[in-house]
């Protein structure tokens, strides 16, 4: 490949690109992010390969594996174009017929479009699926048009315009100019003003400087970095460039959690093509700025997102936060001034560069700028990755794009910014979604976590959940956070266990008081939100489990019992089959018992009993009704 | 056991022996070996010039690591928070009683071992569970023990 060594010569090999591209021609894309993946899009690939060779059309139609498309649940996602088809749930045996259909006859596969679950009408195209009509894709949108392999693909669609902009028109003062004006917040959570964070770092004295791609993405129902950085890592290695540029660093690092290998994959194809290219290594496109990236795997530490930690892992230690000041922006990496920003932060320079910062800044709200992808997952219809203006109303995000929840249950809360954030119940629903307003709700953006609960679910215990996991994965190196969180883990589980005393609430609320205040790090201050914000808002649900030893979400397993009314029962013995822990009694015409000894509540009897029967209920806070004597157990 | 000190040395080369690359010489290993046999971990100690503490620090700060023999089979179940809210601990539960080995164990014959996960960034897929790193969604807890089975 020739290098490339100026935006005249950039723009000549664009056009031969595009020149050999033609936008009529029949192309299949086939969605290939790690959720596709896990449903089989491997194997969708293979079928169509053998299907277009076995019709002689493999030199006629172009196949393209994209990354994530965001329409996670729906997933395999095959998109036929030119026309725009959008195939869902695709397994390999549908292939046939897609290609002797939609290629050969021009028809549609009926039963591969999407159907909305309320109104039953279905749509053929992704832009009239009610889930991606109501979007916003500025940062996700490219996902669906490129291979994140092909660094032609990305050219085709415009990419590194940005970049030559940026090296060859503009002064490194400008480019930050132009970020702040743009009014960027941060993408991982915080939501610290990202101009200004890049100047301080431009200002801080030092020759050596660096720019540091957060993609430890640890935050339990997040995936948005994942999906970026799968499916478009030009973008973000593009936006890291013109950073390192407008800050004066000549190395980067992009840290990646080892959990995710084909982002780890598809990073490294990309920086070896930025290379070959001239995109990466000395004189970028004859400008004289020379950078180099390097690719750091993470070992699995969720406090290695925290910037100082960040740092501390990059240079081989363990990742233990460090107080601040001084901030990483005067000395971090190696002592020397160093900058760290999301994978989503990053991806919005070259968008911002391209388009200017008054277009940017006229999306959003008034403190919030901009699109924020948003992972929409746990009791939600249309679940996965969700790119909208900021300000949109949380309602409109699970109910319009969302599709509400699932099968006919009760919306009970949506649980934002991850381990740092805080449930919001449904009165509070038409709240616009921004940095303050949800800081307002005792919530928190974080990185985009949005966790839809529905009336089965009990915040006690979700609250527990979060303690558990933040508990496992404090550094331990201060005390507030170390014990804070321990002991406020132990007061919970013992409330979710029926254990719960009078006074309890209150020891919780000053031991969140105290860890909030005292931790070291944002790992700690944050840990009690949860706690706080479902205090707040579910206190009632704390009371029953305390007061009445009852689950009122009839969730938390040491609470419940299962029990099958006689009345209903059928004697059919699908549960019993069932049951893994053989713990059901009955035979032909017999009703049946759970013998509540051996029972394990995994639940799996409620799923089995067949729906016209529901002869199996949850109990709480009330005892289980003997069953019949086995004498009277006989059915008619 | 015997060890192939030449691979843990390619290994080390790769990172051109430098001291900050601990962490990535160590993922190496571990995928290489499923775990970090004594005798690499010396190895890397010497050749990097770097104390066996910090190597030890390191090896249990990190979830990646583990100093013992993995199974043959590696389950991991995925504790994040959507698959939390759609019945993990379900799963988990009932694969745990299956195999009969808590999360974090692995069992006498080296069959499996059982790992917990926080976040495999499926989430729209919840509950998740991978075994060998074939990903399995939307498991039911009786369908996981099911699929246990068909392991070796």
């Amino acid at each position: 490949m020739p290098r490339i060594n100026s935006p005249a010569e950039l723009e000549e090999f664009r056009r031969a690109i595009l020149s050999k591209r033609d936008d009529k021609r029949p192309c299949i894309t086939l969605c290939s992010g790690s959720a596709c993946h896990a449903t089989g899009s491997e194997k969708v690939a293979d079928a169509i390969m053998a299907e277009l060779e076995s019709h002689g059309l493999k030199d006629q139609v172009d196949v393209r594996r994209t990354g994530c498309h965001g329409f996670c649940e729906q997933g395999p996602i095959l998109v036929v174009y030119p026309e725009g088809i959008s195939y869902l749930k695709v397994k390999p045996e549908d292939v046939c017929e897609i290609v002797s259909h939609t290629f050969k006859e021009k028809k549609l596969v009926e039963r591969l479009l999407y159907v909305d679950p309320n109104t039953g009408d279905k749509s053929s195209h992704e832009h009239d699926i009610p889930f991606y009509k109501n979007q916003q894709r500025l940062i996700l949108g490219l996902n669906t048009k490129i291979d994140p392999k092909s660094l032609e693909d990305y050219l085709a669609v415009g990419g590194y315009q940005a970049m030559a902009k940026a090296l060859l028109q503009m002064t490194p003062e400008q480019v930050i100019g132009e970020v702040k004006q743009a009014k960027l917040r941060g993408r991982g959570g915080a939501g610290f003003p990202s101009g200004t964070k890049w100047e301080f770092a431009r200002n801080a004295p030092g020759d050596q400087k660096y720019v540091v791609v957060n993609c430890d993405e640890g935050d339990p129902g997040a995936y948005m970095d994942r999906a970026l950085m799968e499916g478009n890592p030009f973008t973000v290695l593009e936006g890291l460039l013109i950073g390192a540029y407008a800050i004066g660093a000549s190395e980067g690092y992009i840290y990646v959690r080892q959990e995710y290998p084909l982002a780890v994959d598809n990073l490294t194809v990309a920086i070896r093509e930025a290379e070959e290219h001239g995109f990466l290594g000395k004189n970028i496109l004859g400008s004289g700025f020379d950078f180099t990236v390097k690719v750091h795997r993470g070992a699995g530490a969720f406090i290695c997102g925290e910037e100082t930690s960040l740092l501390q892992s990059l240079e081989g230690k363990p990742g233990e936060p460090k107080p601040r000041p001084p901030f990483p922006a005067v000395r971090g990496l190696w002592g020397k001034p160093t900058n760290i920003n999301n994978v989503e932060t990053w991806a919005n320079i070259p968008v911002i560069i391209n388009k200017g910062a008054e277009y940017f800044s006229s999306i959003g709200t008034e403190s919030s700028k901009g699109t924020k992808v948003f992972s929409l997952v746990g009791k939600v219809n249309n679940t996965g990755l969700v790119e909208v203006p900021m300000g949109m109303p949380l309602r409109d995000i699970i109910f319009k794009i969302g599709g509400g929840v699932p099968n006919g249950k009760k919306f009970k809360a949506v649980q934002t910014g991850g381990p740092s954030g805080g449930c919001i119940p449904e009165e509070y629903l038409d709240v616009k979604v921004d940095f303050d307003e949800l800081m307002k709700m005792g919530a928190m953006m974080g990185s985009g976590g949005m966790i839809v609960m529905d009336e089965d679910t009990c915040l006690v215990d979700i609250a527990r959940y979060f303690l558990e996991f933040l508990s496992d994965e404090s550094c331990g190196k201060c005390v507030p956070c170390r014990e804070g969180i321990r002991q406020m883990l132990k007061v919970m589980t013992a409330i979710t266990q029926g254990k719960g005393k009078e006074g309890d609430i209150e020891l919780l609320e000053n031991m969140a008081m105290a860890t909030q205040g005292a931790a070291l790090c944002a790992l700690g201050k944050t840990a009690p939100n949860p706690v706080l914000s479902t205090l707040k808002y579910f206190r009632h649900e704390y009371e029953a489990h305390i007061k009445e030893k009852r689950c009122p979400a009839l969730s938390c397993k040491e609470l419940i019992a299962f029990h099958i009314e006689p009345a209903k029962c059928k004697g059919c013995g699908s549960c019993l089959r069932k049951c893994p822990a053989n713990a059901i009694e009955g035979g032909k015409k017999t009703i049946h018992v759970i013998d509540q000894e051996k029972c394990t509540k995994c639940g799996t009897c409620i799923e089995a009993c067949p729906a016209a029967f529901q002869a199996i209920s949850k109990l709480s806070g009330v005892p289980v009704p003997e069953p019949p004597a086995p004498s009277a157990r006989a059915l008619a | 056991m015997c060890m192939d000190i030449a691979k843990i040395d390619n290994i080390i080369d790769k990172h051109n022996a430098e001291q900050s690359s601990l962490i990535q010489i160590l993922l190496d290993i571990q995928s290489e070996h499923n775990w970090l046999p004594k005798q690499a971990l010396d190895r890397v100690g010497e050749r990097l010039d770097v104390p066996m503490s910090r190597i030890q620090h390191i090896t249990t700060f990190y979830k990646a690591f583990s100093q013992v023999p993995k199974g043959r089979h590696q389950i991991h179940v995925c504790m994040g928070t959507a698959c939390h809210v759609r019945g993990a601990q379900r799963v988990l539960d009932t694969i745990s009683d299956a195999i009969g080995i808590k999360a974090g164990e692995t069992d006498a014959e080296l069959k499996f071992s059982l790992e917990t996960v926080n976040c495999l960034g499926c989430c729209a897929l919840g509950p998740v569970m991978v075994i060998d790193g074939e990903y399995h969604g939307n498991v039911a807890p009786a369908q996981s023990a099911e699929v246990l089975k068909n392991y070796e």
